[in-house]
């Protein structure tokens, strides 16, 4: 099967669930949180200092969750440059993630920034400043959150398109319109948004270049793009499988077998990102740092033994054939990646002058808010529109998207 | 009147140089300007003063003539030529009157107008009469022809005592209510005699007024406020504080900031110049400053309230070069809950985990 | 088509190495000081601590006070350390075992010749001043990101964390204040030990190593600034330790120039992304190529756009059909 929107199908079940009801209370409460920040200010709900100018808002919502939202990046690399077509029908519930990820970082983004009614600058000229790492990510998130919303776009016009009642004929006409016409550049975007996530993932890592002595040396490298960019990748591939066993069990789907095999791609990935980590660390002379045992020499072994772990047994055939395997597989992966993210911007970071910094609580629920926003509006989406890959031999139970 | 009248009446050569030299010194200006102060001082045509009364206490005349350089003879007779003042002129009555008109007439457009006292407004007028004559009245026939106004006193300046709530009187200052002339306020409860005498000498000798702040005082008497020279000044730097009248640190002399000191706020050269030719000044009695000087802060602002500092400046004590452990670290509850999550985050994928299938192919016929 | 693992090898390799490859060029250039810089001198033994400085910069630039935790009656200005109402602090040194031997220090604005918060931030709001060397900040430009403070190696752009529409808040050496009317900072102007001088910073350099000619023994040999991160248009001497001030050890390289030779050796004339981009396209267009030959895949992709196409003649023909 190749790319086709016969891949795809709408979840048909009930929105307002349980689970639909508990999302919408921690966003609720996320949104009051950002409102009273908006009022009181950035020190009223947050423990950031002066010390520690960034806190969970970037170093989770920004570095970390952009690499959970790299599946639509990974799978679009697998797909279209390593020619697996088979794992098309993975990529739309991919994308979508991502789409959410990538504005769940967005909005984080606004949340955090001091002066948000200046972020016009970034549209201004004359203030480009194109030494600044920051303004490459800023410019480069902003454009991929764009495509990532035009490579969804296929798929709410599907739904137009197949609309039976005529609920919105001025919409369907419109769909009709658009959609053959986005279907020719479509392949455009899609390169688009594998180029446009390497530009901005690597930069990530270069961001925090620039902290120099106050960045750990276990840490602070001129491969931080490097690693970075290899780092969300693998996250990614593990945000897939996630997301797929995630809705394969409370969709009650069966699962997508596409997954198991996508896994054996990880290992070799996670090699190269360790193999690049020790390398640069043996280089530079901060092996014995790594391992002095000290506070950052632990946060280093464990972020070491989490993706270890995820990539010993996804180096097995047998564990591979597991879905039970794969998913841990997958969640030491997530985690492990994660925390090279956080020890990157936030563990490792140490400013001169005895600082500290831990989040405070209405920091942390603003961001329980944002994700909790971010799962619903993926729990919704699928319901509503042919995300989901279609499951084979189930059409009579499912009703496809393609159904007449 | 020739040469020699000044220093016939009493008043000796050097005694008068060193309250020149001293005059002009408060004013702020050059030592060498003395001689030229004092030349205004000797010129033939002492200036014409009238002094008028109205709502006081005469406090501020009390205070005048308890000066002690030059003495008070000396300072009416000699160095200004005190036509009219109610409390210190021999005549009385008609005759009284008759001088103040004469003066006035005699010396119109230059004699300087001294007031003492506010004006009540209510009822036209009626709470204060002199000669069957409203204050009101008084003050603006006196006004007219005077070459400029001093207003001594909080009362003339700003309204003082009787312009305090609920002003039953419609008390305001006598510098409201002239509004054509140049008018120099001179607060203070009573103010410093030297105060008054040096704006008189430097409008003398440069025949202008001296540099006024906003509220029309002189910057060179008002420039700073008193707690920037206070004695005290040091045990405020460095914490200690007298907590109430009579405690430990009132009777070693520690700063009265606690006890109501409007000292911070207040504009005056009170703690330099000094009363009574003593060198004693209420602060360096033990009782805090009361702000005369200031028209929102006495008869405001109680005087046992601790004053809002505006201009705050640093403690003599210093933060550590290297500083201790700070900014917000992990309190109990939120490390809790965020473990809370994190763990409930961590079962669920265990639930998860524990629910999928371990086998391999053999799921496949699972839905 | 089927792949080999040697083909994913390959473009891995591919797209590893042009991540890679411009990294491992040069060395870092060097900072030098332009000749008319200007910037400060402190000498830490001539201070006596009265903070006139502390205040008069205060003054000057409008600064809100900074009183003590707890101190409700606002009694002092006692800020702990700078933060977004001190722009400039006096603090103490003093000896744990021997308290009779203590030194002063003045922190501010370093005014780096290669200022990392220039560097740093995305949109030219930190700016620094051609020839002077002054690092200023526009709060009109400013999104509020605090980049600048994760990027500054001494700690010294603030934030006003309880402000509702806050800013950062560093030292510009009274740019647009004492510096414009009088040709001085502030604190230089205040300073009657002169402790803190004000001048071009060559001159300021060679004063500072004929003071240490002249004194030998008084003070420590290293002249903080004159080779920190490039090097700082602010240089100290002192009696005693630079660590026992507080002052941070730093390389000479500075973190801002590593961090642009990589930006820029990825992004030069942005050749990189473009080429990535070509030769993704080309990748994937021969890819599609390969599988629409090989499974037919084109007969199904007509199948919705023949349907489209007829809906939409279907529509035409019924609003004909209405006129």
């Amino acid at each position: 099967m190749a790319g086709n929107h016969n891949d795809y199908m709408v979840h048909r079940a009930k929105i307002l669930t349980p689970a639909f009801y508990v999302l919408l209370f921690f966003t609720v409460l996320g949104f009051l949180l950002i409102a009273y920040r908006f009022v009181m200010g950035i020190g009223a709900v947050s423990n950031m200092s002066d010390g520690y100018p960034w806190g969970i808002w970037i170093a989770y919502d920004v570095a970390t969750s952009t690499a959970f939202a790299c599946g639509g990046y990974a799978m679009a690399l697998v797909i279209y440059i390593m020619n697996r077509m088979k794992y098309h029908p993975l990529i739309r519930s991919a994308l979508v993630t991502s789409m959410f990820g990538y504005m769940l970082a967005g909005m984080s983004v606004m949340v955090d920034v001091g002066r948000y009614w200046n972020a016009y600058s970034f549209f201004i000229p004359s203030r480009w400043q194109p030494n600044s790492v920051m303004f490459e990510v800023a410019v480069c998130i902003m454009a991929y959150n764009v495509v990532l919303i035009i490579e969804v776009l296929p798929a709410i016009l599907e739904r137009f398109i197949h609309m039976k009642d005529n609920r919105f004929p001025k919409l369907k006409h419109y769909a009709m319109i658009i959609y053959p016409k986005l279907d020719k550049v479509l392949i455009f975007i899609v390169i688009l948004g594998i180029t446009l996530p390497s530009m901005h993932q690597s930069s990530l890592g270069s961001m925090m270049i620039i902290a120099g002595s106050k960045l750990n040396p276990i840490w602070h490298t001129e491969l931080l793009p490097l690693l970075f960019i290899i780092n969300a990748l693998y996250i990614g591939y593990a945000t897939v499988i996630f997301e797929s066993f995630a809705s394969s069990m409370a969709f009650r789907r069966p699962f997508e077998k596409e997954v198991q095999q996508l896994s054996k791609i990880i290992p070799y990935v996670t090699g190269i990102w360790l193999t690049v980590r020790f390398v640069d660390l043996y280089v530079r002379g901060q092996l014995s740092s790594a391992f002095a045992g000290d506070f950052y020499s632990w946060m280093f072994m464990a972020e070491m033994l989490l993706i270890l772990t995820g990539t010993y047994i996804l180096m097995w055939n047998q564990y591979r054939r597991s879905p039970r395997m794969v998913f841990i597989a997958a969640m030491f992966l997530l985690i492990g990646g994660g925390w090279f993210r956080f020890n990157v911007y936030l563990i490792g970071f140490k400013p001169h002058g005895n600082w500290s910094y831990f989040p405070s609580l209405p920091e942390f629920f603003i961001t329980i808010g944002l994700v909790a926003f971010e799962i619903l509006g993926y729990m919704v989406l699928v319901k509503l529109f042919p995300i989901m890959p279609k499951v084979h031999g189930h059409e009579a139970s499912a009703e496809t998207a393609k159904a007449h | 009147m020739s040469d020699n009248t000044l220093f016939s009446t009493g008043l000796h050569r050097r005694d008068f140089l060193r309250l020149t030299a001293g005059l002009t010194a408060l004013m702020g200006l050059p030592y060498a300007m003395h001689t030229k102060v004092a030349e205004a001082a000797t010129a033939d045509n002492r200036p014409p003063v009238i002094w008028l009364h109205f709502q006081e206490c005469t406090g501020c005349s009390e205070s005048l003539i308890r000066s002690g350089h030059p003495d008070p003879a000396a300072l009416i007779l000699d160095l200004i030529s005190l036509d009219y003042h109610e409390t210190l002129m021999i005549g009385s009555g008609h005759q009284a009157e008759k001088s103040l008109e004469d003066s006035m007439k005699a010396n119109w457009g230059k004699y300087i107008l001294v007031v003492e006292g506010a004006v009540p407004l209510a009822e036209d007028g009626i709470y204060c009469k002199v000669a069957g004559k409203t204050a009101v009245d008084s003050l603006k026939d006196a006004a007219e022809g005077a070459a400029a106004v001093i207003c001594i006193g909080t009362c003339s300046s700003f309204g003082g005592v009787q312009a305090a709530d609920p002003n039953p009187t419609q008390a305001v200052s006598a510098a409201s209510l002239v509004k054509d002339k140049p008018v120099i306020n001179v607060p203070g409860c009573p103010p410093s005699p030297y105060n008054l005498l040096a704006t008189i000498l430097y409008y003398l000798t440069f025949k202008k007024l001296p540099k006024l702040d906003k509220l029309g005082r002189p910057e060179f008497a008002y420039g700073r406020r008193i707690h920037e020279h206070c004695e005290r000044r040091p045990h405020f730097d460095a914490g200690r504080f007298a907590e109430q009248f009579g405690d430990q640190g009132h009777s070693e002399g520690w700063c009265l900031f606690k006890l109501g000191c409007k000292g911070p706020v207040t504009f005056a050269n009170c703690s330099v110049q000094r009363f009574n030719d003593v060198g004693v000044w209420p602060v360096s009695m033990g009782h805090p400053c009361i702000g005369c000087t200031e028209p929102d802060v006495m008869f405001h602002t109680s005087i046992y309230d601790k004053a809002q500092i505006h201009e705050i400046t640093p403690p003599d004590f210093y933060p550590n070069a290297n500083p201790a452990p700070r900014g917000k670290g992990a309190d109990p509850v939120t490390t809790g809950v965020i473990g809370m999550v994190a763990g409930a985050a961590i079962a669920a994928s265990a639930i998860m985990a524990n629910k999928l299938p371990k086998g391999g192919d053999d799921e496949e016929n699972k839905a | 088509m089927k792949k080999t693992r040697r083909d994913f090898l390959k473009t891995a390799a591919a797209g590893g190495a042009l991540m890679l490859a411009p990294l491992s060029a040069s060395a870092q250039q060097e900072i030098k000081a332009d000749d008319e810089a200007v910037g400060m001198f402190y000498d830490s033994t001539l201070c006596v601590g009265c903070k006139a400085c502390v205040s008069k910069c205060k003054q000057v630039n409008d600064m809100a006070a900074a009183p003590m935790p707890g101190d409700s009656d606002r009694v002092w200005d006692a800020p702990n350390d700078l933060d977004y109402r001190t722009r400039n602090i006096i603090k103490l040194y003093k000896d744990e075992q021997d308290p009779t031997k203590h030194a002063y220090v003045k922190y501010q604005c370093m005014h780096c010749i290669k200022p990392s918060c220039v560097s740093a931030c995305p949109v030219s709001a930190m700016q620094k001043e051609a020839g002077t060397g002054i690092v200023f900040y526009d709060k009109n430009i400013c999104i509020g990101c605090r980049y600048c403070q994760v990027a500054c190696p001494f700690n010294i752009p603030k934030f006003e964390w309880p402000e509702t529409f806050p800013k950062i808040v560093k030292c510009d050496l009274c740019k647009f204040t004492n510096l414009k009317l009088k040709n001085i900072p502030a604190c230089c102007e205040v300073c009657p030990t002169n402790a803190v001088i004000y001048g071009k910073r060559k001159d300021l350099l060679a004063e500072a190593k004929r003071r240490q000619a002249a004194n030998p023994g008084k003070y420590e040999e290293h002249i903080y600034g004159e080779f920190e991160v490039g090097g700082t248009n602010v240089i100290y001497l002192a009696g005693t330790d630079f660590n026992n001030l507080g002052f941070p050890e730093l390389e000479q390289e500075s973190a801002a120039l590593m961090s642009e030779h990589v930006q820029h050796t990825v992004y030069k004339g942005f050749i990189a992304p473009v080429a990535l981009y070509g030769f993704l396209a080309f990748v994937a267009l021969r890819n599609r190529k390969s599988v629409e030959e090989v499974e037919h895949e084109h007969e199904l992709e007509h199948e919705l756009e023949v349907e489209i196409e007829h809906e939409l003649e279907k529509e035409k023909e019924e609003k004909e059909g209405k006129h």
